[in-house]
């Protein structure tokens, strides 16, 4: 809602309601790439930023929009815009930071059909959120993604480990992981209300 | 618009393995396929409108029913700068509805409010009565609280039970002479008090809260107003 | 840019994505949706249904352009047919019952972001003549809103006592909430996921004789 303060916004979105384990956005990498430590890390860290940059534009564009009167091309512009933002970080990030590129390069595309990023767009308009509201929302969620995808590594490679019946290995065994976290996630619902 | 950054970025990719296909050709396509989305779109959202027009007054006519029984028509106000101003037809904002009974006399006012709940926003739509100068009864137009515990808002009939409360205004300061609060379960004494549900805690205040705020912004402005919209005729 | 390709239209092209790729179960494509709003079974099947839709319409149209697309453009140009009948199936299903779309919420504009839909475009309806890519697209399609159904039936059964709004138990069913809730719609997907598992051990395991007991 407009009137919700920044610190509310924050935590909400890191805990409450994680994007991951309470909103079920993002599930695709959340599932893929929560195998070990070292590639869910970077991999949050990646989504968070284009969050964060697709927040930006996406507030621009809903701007325009409005004022142009042509909200119905919103989800068009929307999912245009992100897939081409994700593009040019990672052109961008080729050309002046090599390093970094090539520790995140990977992920970035698998980016672009994360529906973490237009869900975050979306519903930030839905929640006519300002444009302070909408940054701290979008670096609430992406701290909540790595959060979730951190946690889920971490488990899988404890688990990977141990002895399991064969046939729980995989998916099945992630979604089950997922449902625990989820639970113990909603503890953290009513943080906030008084 | 948007087409020159993804434009780029798939030629990047391959103009290494392809033979170049001039980029003439690639806007061209992509401005075809612009324009047929753009007019499906437009088309859709042109045939759509009155449909969802009709869908979401219908909605909102069955809330007001629900919480000013009787009410066959309505009128939707606005409040600003102390001014009650009739609402056009196709605004987006309606804020206050004046429900009136088949001879055209007014039954009700009813009005739409929202507080953080357990699980996110709980918001309401809440009947006034100025006759006993309180709130009837409210209908939950939406939240997202626990089922099982927090939809007890909904089917308690404890809670229910709560209603009518006191919204009486205080001519003199220009707020409620009481304000309405929710109290621990069992322990409303007044008739602005509302009872909490025991394992619904929050969800309750919610509501307590949401009636307390609406009412409070609404009713001192609106009430000087109640005698000209007493009948439904009496003023355009 | 068109390939001679096999456009002969067998009883597989329809039953892949009922079973042997089943995009939910066995290829775990577009999973968003699949666990937020199966609830309930009627959101469910609308979810389904409103998913097949856009999947059917954007194979049609994918395939009857993609000869005319070049191969630079043809993600840019695929997302945006997409997301065109997405914005329909929007306005459709708002236009239809407001109920539904308060319950389906935000799912059903992201839609768009299903990779289910850009993968079959992308590695199905490009290569293949309308015809086979539609008869294929419904398998998928029905497929998906079965898989969803599945999910949808247990968790309102089990988390409100009722199917598609009907009371099964009467007043004395106390419901196991918790299958309602998010944590709810992953416990149930990963007991699909294990019994599907282990039918298809069952399988191997029969058709080798046992030998295999201890595969994988």
């Amino acid at each position: 809602m407009p009137g919700d303060t920044l610190s509310f916004i924050f935590l909400n979105t890191i805990l409450a309601n994680n994007f991951v384990l309470a909103m079920f956005l993002g599930l695709c990498p959340f599932l893929g790439v929560s195998g070990k430590l070292n590639t869910a890390i970077p991999m949050g860290i990646a989504s968070a930023f284009v969050m964060l940059v697709s927040s930006i534009s996406a507030y621009a564009i809903n701007l325009a929009l409005v004022a142009l009167d042509l909200e119905f091309l919103r989800l068009i512009a929307y999912i245009t815009v992100i897939a081409s933002v994700v593009q040019l970080v990672e052109m961008m990030l080729k050309k002046y930071s090599p390093t970094l590129f090539r520790s995140l390069g990977i992920f970035l595309p698998l980016i672009t059909t994360n529906c973490a990023i237009l869900g975050l767009a979306l519903f930030q308009t839905f929640k006519e959120y300002n444009f302070s509201q909408s940054l701290t929302y979008a670096l609430g969620a992406g701290v909540g993604f790595t959060l979730a995808l951190t946690l889920m590594a971490g488990l899988r490679e404890k688990l990977a480990l141990s002895k399991l019946p064969g046939v729980s290995k995989g998916a099945a065994l992630s979604l089950m992981l997922g449902g625990l976290l989820s639970l113990a996630f909603m503890g953290f619902a009513g943080l906030g209300s008084n | 618009m948007n087409a020159n950054p993804v434009n780029t970025k798939t030629v990047n990719n391959h103009a290494a393995q392809q033979p170049q296909t001039p980029s003439s050709h690639m806007i061209a396509v992509l401005t075809g396929i612009a324009m047929l989305s753009g007019f499906l779109v437009v088309l859709t959202a042109q045939v759509t409108e009155p449909m969802i027009a009709e869908n979401q007054r219908v909605a909102i006519e069955a809330a007001i029913q629900q919480v000013i029984p009787g009410a066959v028509d309505n009128k939707k106000y606005r409040l600003s700068d102390g001014q009650l101003l009739l609402v056009q037809k196709g605004s987006k904002d309606p804020l206050i509805y004046a429900g009136y009974n088949a001879n055209g006399e007014l039954l009700g006012i009813a009005a739409e409010a929202g507080a953080q709940g357990y699980a996110g926003m709980v918001n309401l739509l809440y009947g006034y009565d100025p006759d006993c100068q309180c709130i009837r009864g409210f209908k939950v137009l939406k939240m997202a609280e626990t089922p099982g515990l927090g939809d007890k808002i909904i089917s308690d009939s404890n809670f229910q039970a709560n209603f009518p409360v006191d919204a009486t205004v205080d001519s003199d300061s220009g707020k409620l002479a009481n304000a309405i609060t929710t109290v621990k379960n069992g322990s409303k004494k007044n008739s602005w008090e509302i009872d909490a549900i025991s394992g619904a805690t929050v969800t309750s205040r919610a509501v307590g809260k949401a009636l307390n705020q609406s009412a409070q912004a609404i009713l001192p402005d609106l009430l000087p107003f109640i005698e000209r919209i007493k009948y439904k005729e009496a003023e355009q | 840019m068109s390939r001679p390709r096999d456009n002969t239209i067998t009883m597989e092209t329809f039953t892949e994505g009922l079973w042997k790729e089943n995009p939910v179960f066995v290829m775990l494509l577009g999973m968003c949706p699949v666990l937020a709003v199966t609830n309930s079974a009627i959101n469910a099947l609308a979810m389904g249904l409103a998913t097949m839709f856009v999947l059917l319409a954007s194979s049609i149209m994918v395939s009857m352009f993609s000869r005319y697309i070049p191969k630079q453009v043809r993600i840019a140009t695929y997302i945006v047919i997409i997301a065109t009948f997405v914005t329909i199936v929007d306005y459709v299903i708002q236009a239809i019952s407001l109920d539904l779309y308060n319950a389906l919420g935000a799912f059903i504009q992201l839609i768009v972001a299903n990779c289910m839909i850009l993968g079959r475009a992308e590695a199905y309806a490009s290569k293949y003549k309308p015809l086979k890519a539609i008869v294929n697209g419904l398998g998928m399609g029905l497929g998906f809103t079965l898989a969803l159904l599945s999910l949808g039936v247990v968790r309102e059964i089990l988390g409100a006592g009722s199917l598609f709004g009907i009371s099964l138990f009467g007043d004395q069913f106390q419901p196991w909430v918790v299958m309602v809730l998010p944590a709810g719609g992953f416990l149930v997907l990963g007991t699909w996921l294990l019994l599907f598992d282990w039918i298809k051990q069952r399988q191997i395991v029969l058709e080798t004789g046992g030998k295999e007991t201890h595969a994988r």
